[in-house]
């Protein structure tokens, strides 16, 4: 046990992160199976770790209801912005999400109340082990029910070919904005877990940068399962940790990786058809 | 207005459709009865794939209007004509290429799960056999047009002539009234064509009523109870194929005038 205590003090952070992490990617997996690109999922973690922080540090709401409300506030938002905002596809969507994520960013920069540039400081540790996992476990699980249910045939549907799935009796528009209100609020409930473990947030944290982070650990990990999300976001977390040792060379080597995969693995490195086909080779070799 | 028993599946009445300046459609009336198999012919261009896209409400005419069973169809949303009874396939195949065909053929089937959210999360035993019910509807439907052996196999690694087949089960499975297919025979052999002729009498046998856009003139007059001639976005001649074939307009619009 003793070697446990010092790796959990050591590396809880690091945990914690590849947990949020995964909720992330699978928000934006979420999206993306129903064929639409956007980039709005940073923004939409930026809303419930604010939303969340200000409920613990002024109103003093129980932890629960604190990460309910965090992912309830970015659906609001989703939903609302949906509406317009879906009528696009392809990269003018993704610009019209990044655009929201911006105003978001500003926002957040300017208000008074979210401390402006400055953050939010102090936000009590509420978040731990099992709640992260406790969540992941729920959102891994609905999401796998979904995806085998007729909701997860019109998402994709959808993504093959809207014009088809609209004559197959699919209301295009509505499951759209279910998708994305749905990673809107996975995505929330990260960003409010996220915000009670690391103490401090501040408007950097959601920018550009992380959501196209976000997008890169789905696409690395693979779209076509829940698992590529989940193995991209595990590996571009504990990738930067692992290659400590090679300092300076350390983005580099990240880098270097990351345009390895995309050359040589364009679907990502968890291919459900890919992989069924190696085991079933590797069946067929033993017999 | 509308008489109480109208044979009449769908009734089109002074259609028009303009692109801007472009005359596409200009005053195209004609019935489909119940129970049969509708023609639509006409020369490339004159307009027969638009009718299809105003009846399933991809398009919005400029003029006319487009009843079926009795009401009209003008300002629905495509997903809810479907909902009405009206399925289609396409010209150029659009099948799910990344699904199976079951789950091509259960996306068709997409109204009749009517399941909640509740109930997916939960896996409800309703959920539960709801699905069930519907696997098994879908690889009848498959079967009908004999491709159930091949249920689990990903779409896109289907012929030609399978995916038209897979394409024909999915419009099946929205449950219609009336099948429109566009140009069922487009680049089949003439023995696919045999078969796939076949299988639409069947359809209409079951009780469906079929209305189809054709180019292959053999194919529809053996095929169809009565056809409508469009050229250059007008019907110029309308009734039995005996008719249609010894219309002088038609064989002008078709063969050229003969010289004097």
């Amino acid at each position: 046990m003793e070697w446990f205590n010092d790796f959990w003090s050591t590396y809880s952070t690091l945990v914690f992160s590849v947990g949020v992490h995964a909720l992330l990617a699978l928000s934006i997996w979420l999206t993306l199976s129903c064929g639409l690109l956007s980039l709005a999922n940073a923004a939409f973690m930026g809303v419930g770790a604010y939303v969340s922080a200000l409920l613990t540090l002024h109103l003093e709401w129980s932890f629960g209801s604190v990460l309910l409300a965090g992912g309830i506030a970015p659906t609001l938002v989703a939903l609302i912005i949906g509406a317009p905002v879906l009528r696009l596809s392809g990269v003018y969507l993704a610009m019209a999400t990044l655009a929201f994520g911006e105003v978001v960013r500003i926002t957040v920069l300017n208000l008074e109340i979210t401390g402006g540039p400055e953050g939010l400081n102090g936000i009590p540790l509420a978040t731990e082990g099992w709640h992260i996992a406790l969540i992941l476990a729920v959102a891994v699980y609905g999401l796998a029910r979904l995806r085998r249910s007729k909701v997860g045939r019109a998402f994709e549907a959808i993504k093959e070919d809207e014009v088809a799935a609209r004559l197959m009796g699919i209301n295009v528009d509505r499951y759209k904005l279910l998708a994305f209100s749905l990673g809107a609020f996975i995505a929330g409930v990260a960003g409010a877990l996220n915000a009670h473990f690391t103490f401090f947030i501040s408007p950097r944290e959601y920018g550009f940068e992380n959501a196209v982070d976000i997008l890169t650990m789905a696409v690395l990990g693979g779209t076509s399962s829940l698992i590529g999300p989940m193995l991209g976001s595990s590996i571009l977390t504990l990738l930067p940790e692992l290659l400590r040792s090679l300092q300076d060379f350390r983005s580099l080597v990240n880098g270097a990786v990351l345009v390895l995969v995309v050359l040589f693995l364009p679907k990502g490195l968890w291919e459900s058809r890919r992989i069924r086909a190696f085991f079933k080779r590797l069946k067929g070799g033993q017999a | 207005m509308n008489a109480p028993q109208q044979p009449n599946l769908l009734s089109i009445r002074n259609v028009g459709k303009h692109f801007g300046g472009l005359h596409v459609l200009q005053d195209v009336s004609f019935e489909v009865p119940a129970g049969s198999i509708y023609g639509l012919i006409g020369p490339n261009g004159a307009g027969k794939t638009t009718v299809f896209n105003l009846i399933t409400g991809l398009l919005t005419p400029s003029a006319g209007q487009i009843d079926f069973q009795g009401q009209t169809l003008i300002g629905l949303e495509p997903h809810r004509i479907t909902h009405q009874g009206i399925a289609r396939t396409f010209q150029n195949i659009r099948i799910f290429k990344e699904m199976d065909l079951l789950e091509n053929v259960m996306v068709g089937m997409h109204d009749h799960l009517n399941y909640g959210g509740f109930g997916i999360f939960l896996n409800s035993p309703a959920c539960r056999a709801a699905e069930k019910k519907a696997r098994e509807r879908a690889l009848e439907l498959l079967s009908w047009v004999g491709l159930d052996h091949k249920a689990d196999m990903l779409a896109d690694n289907l012929s030609y002539g399978d995916q038209r087949k897979l394409e024909f089960a999915r419009a099946l499975a929205t449950e219609p009234k009336l099948l429109l297919l566009d140009e069922p025979v487009a680049g089949m052999n003439p023995s696919e064509k045999t078969i796939l002729m076949e299988e639409i009498n069947n359809i209409r046998n079951r009780g469906y009523g079929v209305f189809m856009i054709e180019h292959d003139m053999r194919f529809v007059m053996g095929l169809c109870d009565r056809i409508a001639v469009l050229n250059f976005g007008r019907i110029i001649a309308e009734g039995t194929p005996d008719e249609v074939r010894n219309n002088p307009d038609v064989i002008e619009a078709y063969l050229g005038k003969e010289d004097e």
